[in-house]
């Protein structure tokens, strides 16, 4: 059976992405006609209920709830935003930009149809400053669509508006937190808010707000145009439609491949990426990005999704796999993660300013033979002060992830960085 | 003084956000873009026409990584440094690149030419260690293609 590939089968290998000519061409915009034209704004909710999508930002959330929280009808707010999360930061993910590069206008499509359903005039595209040939391809494509009548007022005569607007951030990671976010696109400094409220309760300047990643609104036009059970279906397993996955590290063709949800580990690794290159073997991996825990040669078999995962005592995260082999230092590894982490802390809260500077020069130490014999019991010690419930928001307990998982799975190379001289000592 | 240029692209973005405090991010840019840098009066001026204290727009200015509140060469260098360009090669990249310009990481060569910044994951992890020079992005970087490289910018 060939696999289809809704997100990615437009992506040229190289080259300009499909202009509004060619996007038309291949059936672009057709899902929104769809939407406005036979549909109306709650069956593209329920649609999307249905279908199962769950969000790809890293965290997971059932879409079409996410959405259901958004209050609509004759007693909703006036002003309601939707928000892209197009900050892609996270250490070794490389999918979103894939698809803003290579499809802009199925993105620009997918911002349309979902402030259609949840009947916001107004859409953000929060763009991290970096990526400044998505936001070149992006405004081009945006221009294209309102000069055809798919943004701006009266979409194709239903007689709702939306204007999409890019917010070229200034870099911060944290600011792929939502709340932090909104702060972010308020001006302000990007440090987390407090919930409840939730967003789609009091958002962007206090009005109900839906913050979505990228990856996850381009399958919107796609669950529109040909239905959730077709979505479902695309998948492996129960959580629904294709994945953006991405294999870096040393292996042979590091790369990002749309795949059906729940593609196994070994799949990725040695038939999409090659295998690892002569002389370097697999001992682990991060599988969704730098803030998630570790799997090991034993979940080689385990086909990727939000559960699964989830259950092996990780993260699907991003679905972006960073490969850890047997020749690069495991402490270093960690120290370049934490540091990472350290550097990013937006400094609100205690736990994660101070403590994930501590663990990064441990980390250091060890990583250079000279670490003392209480390190790693003091590092232990940070994965539970710094762990869930401990801190503002999930960016230190996501940090805590890959340390902990390596405490537990490879505790000897710990053992081996510490000074000779106090070996005995170790606990 | 604002020029009527940075005053007229700083105005234009008004209409997209709902109160001008929101453009703090954007006004920055846009002094930085016309001055390479922000300067105290570019950072007080923009705070006016915003109505925001100077040290709130401080605040926002020092929170973002790309706001450069000291001067920067021509053209400024983004060194990903994170976990994938670490595994595939980062250090003996960082290390050719500093005795290259003669700089460490942050600083500006003597000539004004280059200001070299560690950066985080700058999502070309497939194509890594990758660095960015402006606008400009380049993949699989070897230590051996930096004099080639620097070449490029005058």
């Amino acid at each position: 059976m060939s696999q289809e590939t809704p997100l990615t089968r437009d992506i040229p290998d190289q080259g300009e992405p499909l202009d509004l000519a060619g996007y038309e061409q291949a059936g672009g915009y057709g899902a929104l006609r769809k939407a406005v034209d036979e549909m109306g704004p709650e069956a593209v909710i329920q649609a999307v209920k249905d279908s199962k999508l769950r969000g790809r930002g890293g965290a997971g959330f059932p879409t079409g709830m996410k959405w259901g929280f958004m209050p609509r009808g004759d007693d909703a707010p006036e002003r309601k935003y939707l928000i892209a999360n197009a900050d892609e930061m996270e250490p070794g993910t490389f999918k979103d930009r894939l698809l803003m590069e290579g499809n802009p206008h199925q993105f620009v499509e997918s911002l349309v149809i979902s402030a259609y359903a949840m009947g916001t005039q107004t859409a953000y595209i929060f763009l991290r400053d970096a990526y400044r040939l998505c936001r070149r391809r992006l405004q081009r494509a945006i221009d294209e669509a309102r000069a055809a009548g798919y943004v701006g007022e009266n979409v194709l005569g239903s007689g709702f508006d939306v204007e999409i607007h890019i917010h070229a951030s200034a870099g911060r990671y944290i600011c792929g937190e939502e709340t932090a976010l909104i702060n972010a696109l308020e001006g302000r400094r990007a440090t987390p808010r407090d919930k409840p409220p939730f967003p789609q309760q009091a958002g962007l300047w206090g009005w109900p707000t839906i913050v979505n990643n990228v990856e996850t609104l381009c399958n919107v036009p796609h669950i529109v145009a040909r239905g959730p059970e077709w979505f479902r279906n695309l998948s492996h397993t129960e959580n629904g439609g294709t994945k953006l996955y991405g294999v870096s590290g040393r292996v042979n063709r590091p790369g990002c491949w749309e795949l059906p949800m729940g593609a196994t580990l070994r799949e990725l690794v040695d038939e999409h990426a090659g295998g690892m290159r002569e002389g370097y073997r697999f001992r682990g991996c991060l599988p969704g990005g730098g803030s998630t825990p570790f799997l090991t040669g034993e979940h080689l078999d385990l086909g990727l999704d939000f559960d699964a995962v989830e259950e092996a005592g990780s993260r699907l995260g991003t679905g972006s796999v960073v490969v850890l082999d047997d020749r690069t230092s495991l402490m270093g590894f960690l120290r370049n993660l934490e540091l990472f982490y350290a550097r990013e802390s937006c400094g609100w809260c205690t736990p994660c300013r101070d403590g994930l500077p501590w663990v990064a020069r441990l980390l250091g130490a060890l990583e250079a033979g000279e670490g003392r014999a209480q390190d790693i019991d003091v590092l232990e010690m940070h994965t539970r002060f710094l762990g869930p419930g401990r801190t503002f928001c999930a960016h230190a307990p996501g940090a805590m992830g890959p340390l902990q998982s390596a405490l537990k799975h490879f505790p000897d190379d710990f053992r081996a960085g510490v000074r000779e001289s106090e070996l005995a000592e170790v606990s | 003084m604002l020029s009527d240029e940075e005053r007229q692209e700083i105005e234009a973005e008004l209409p997209h956000y709902e109160d001008a405090g929101a453009l703090s991010v954007d006004a920055l840019k846009i002094v930085q873009r016309h001055r390479g840098w922000v300067d105290d009066d570019g950072l007080a001026d923009c705070a006016e026409i915003l109505d925001l204290s100077v040290h709130e727009l401080e605040g926002v200015a020092t929170f973002y990584n790309l706001i450069f509140r000291k001067p920067v060469g021509r053209h400024v260098m983004l060194l990903c440094d994170s976990i994938s360009c670490w595994v595939c090669g980062y250090d003996a990249l960082c290390g050719r690149l500093q005795e290259r310009l003669g700089v460490p990481l942050g600083g500006t060569t003597g000539d004004d030419r280059f200001t070299l910044l560690p950066m985080n994951c700058l999502g070309n992890c497939d194509h890594a260690p990758t660095l960015m020079i402006d606008d400009d992005l380049y993949d699989d970087v070897t230590p051996e293609q930096v004099d080639d490289l620097l070449k490029e910018y005058a």
